[in-house]
């Protein structure tokens, strides 16, 4: 099983009542969500791998698992290499 | 009115003017307020979950040092708790690792980390703090160690342009995630030493390139963002991403602003939070009102395609260099008062600085 992915100790995420938005935030910084990334991002928990994450949502969304796990993929190697992920 | 009004994302908390450093370009009013006119804890811990309330989201924890406050930590609580990402901006001097460990045990997110120049002798005069340097770098481990992240900052002026490559990788040296490097704003102390802090075009234009240079370099290991400094440029900045658009300024006795520097600007008065909400005075405060928007701006504003995008640039410094804080900042070339700026420019370079005191 590969590493379970976790958010950066200094990210927050968040829901921005005032906007009715989903919230990353870091260091002078404010990433706002989208649907699918908060979806993804609020299932890490550092004990889920990507499969595993791919698998709930797909379960979740009635889609088929290797699509979402590109997307997963996709999502989390933007946010790693924006140190917002790890590992 | 509060329709079309966005809520804020960044709240400056400016809890103490007080600070053991010196810095001749500090941006703090040259009438600092005293210990006696700070807000209580109670005060400020309102302030927070009113923020967050708002719409807040990035907290700025600044001064002054804001350590030289004990209740720093119960602040950070309270902020932390009601959502708020909290930012502790630092000069180092007054923290330890047993302080670093509890603020981040209350939340705190990130420190970003002053310093004065590479080299301890140098960092110490500009700071005028004997030592200072030391404990700044002594106090990283603690940072790394109590898992919060670290951005180091420098403010750069003609005292220091000589170390930018130095102090970019002493930055890299000591761990930090980003890295700003910023020219100095002429506000409050720093106006008053600006003939003596302002740096040739040269100078600023070899700045620039080994910024830029390093930023390519280190892509993916340590962001650094430049701040350009106004008086060498075409256009102005987005002061504040514009006046009462995106943040507001709580000085140490309470008076909410626009922008750090407002309380120069003649005509204005700035409510505090002992008096109203921080909403009343966000949506509905007239010193905020004033320069929202562009119904104000005369021209060459008025009838410009940029008003929109620079909001005309920063009111506190057209006060300051044209007398009138309608005035289109001069920063950019297009003000009929171009001139006051390139006079400051041109000005002799003096060597006496006042230090903050
Ligand atoms: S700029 Fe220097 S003097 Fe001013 S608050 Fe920061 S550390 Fe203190
Ligand atoms: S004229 Fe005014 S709006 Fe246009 S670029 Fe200059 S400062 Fe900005």
């Amino acid at each position: 099983m590969s590493e379970a992915p976790r958010l950066s100790p200094h990210a927050r995420l968040r829901h921005d009542a005032a906007r009715g938005q989903w919230v990353l935030l870091a260091p002078e910084r404010v990433l706002v969500l989208d649907e699918t990334s908060h979806a993804i991002l609020a299932l890490l928990d550092g004990t889920r791998d990507v499969a595993a994450i791919a698998a709930q949502l797909a379960a979740e969304y009635d889609a088929p698992a290797e699509e979402i796990a590109a997307d997963v993929a996709a999502v989390l190697d933007d946010l790693r290499a924006q140190g917002l992920v790890r590992p | 009115m509060s329709g079309s009004i966005p809520p804020p994302i960044g709240l400056l908390a400016e809890l103490t003017h007080r600070c053991p450093l010196g810095c001749p370009y500090c941006s703090n009013p040259t009438d600092l307020e005293k210990r006696g006119a700070e807000l209580d804890t109670a005060t400020w811990q309102r302030v927070m979950r009113e923020a967050a309330a708002l719409g807040v989201l990035q907290l700025h924890l600044s001064g002054g040092e804001p350590a030289a406050r004990p209740d720093l930590e119960a602040i950070t609580a309270t902020a932390a708790e009601a959502g708020l990402y909290t930012n502790l901006i630092t000069s180092g001097v007054l923290l330890n690792g047993a302080r670093l460990r509890a603020l981040a045990d209350a939340g705190l997110a990130h420190v970003q980390l002053s310093l004065q120049h590479a080299e301890a002798a140098a960092a110490d005069r500009i700071g005028n703090f004997r030592g200072g340097h030391a404990r700044k770098l002594a106090l990283v481990e603690g940072i790394h160690a109590a898992g919060l992240a670290l951005t180091i900052n420098v403010v750069l002026h003609r005292g220091n342009l000589d170390s930018v490559e130095a102090m970019i990788a002493l930055a890299e040296r000591l761990g930090a995630g980003r890295l700003e490097i910023a020219h100095t704003q002429y506000h409050g102390w720093a106006l008053r030493n600006r003939a003596a802090l302002m740096p040739s075009a040269a100078q600023v234009a070899e700045s620039r390139a080994t910024v830029l240079a390093a930023r390519e370099r280190l892509q993916g290991r340590m962001a650094i963002d430049f701040v350009a400094p106004d008086y060498h440029a075409s256009r102005p900045k987005a002061c504040m991403g514009g006046w009462g658009r995106q943040f507001l300024n709580v000085t140490p006795s309470g008076a909410v602003l626009p922008c750090h520097a407002a309380e120069t600007i003649p005509g204005l008065s700035f409510p505090r939070v002992t008096e109203q909400s921080l909403a009343g005075i966000w949506y509905g405060a007239e010193a905020f009102n004033r320069f929202r928007g562009t119904a104000w701006m005369p021209e060459p504003c008025r009838s410009c395609d940029r008003r929109e995008v620079d909001w005309g640039g920063c009111r506190c410094q057209a006060l300051a260099l044209t007398g009138d804080a309608t005035q289109a900042d001069p920063a950019c070339a297009l003000s009929p008062h171009r001139a006051a700026l390139l006079a400051a420019l041109e000005a002799p370079a003096e060597d006496s600085l006042a230090f903050r005191r």
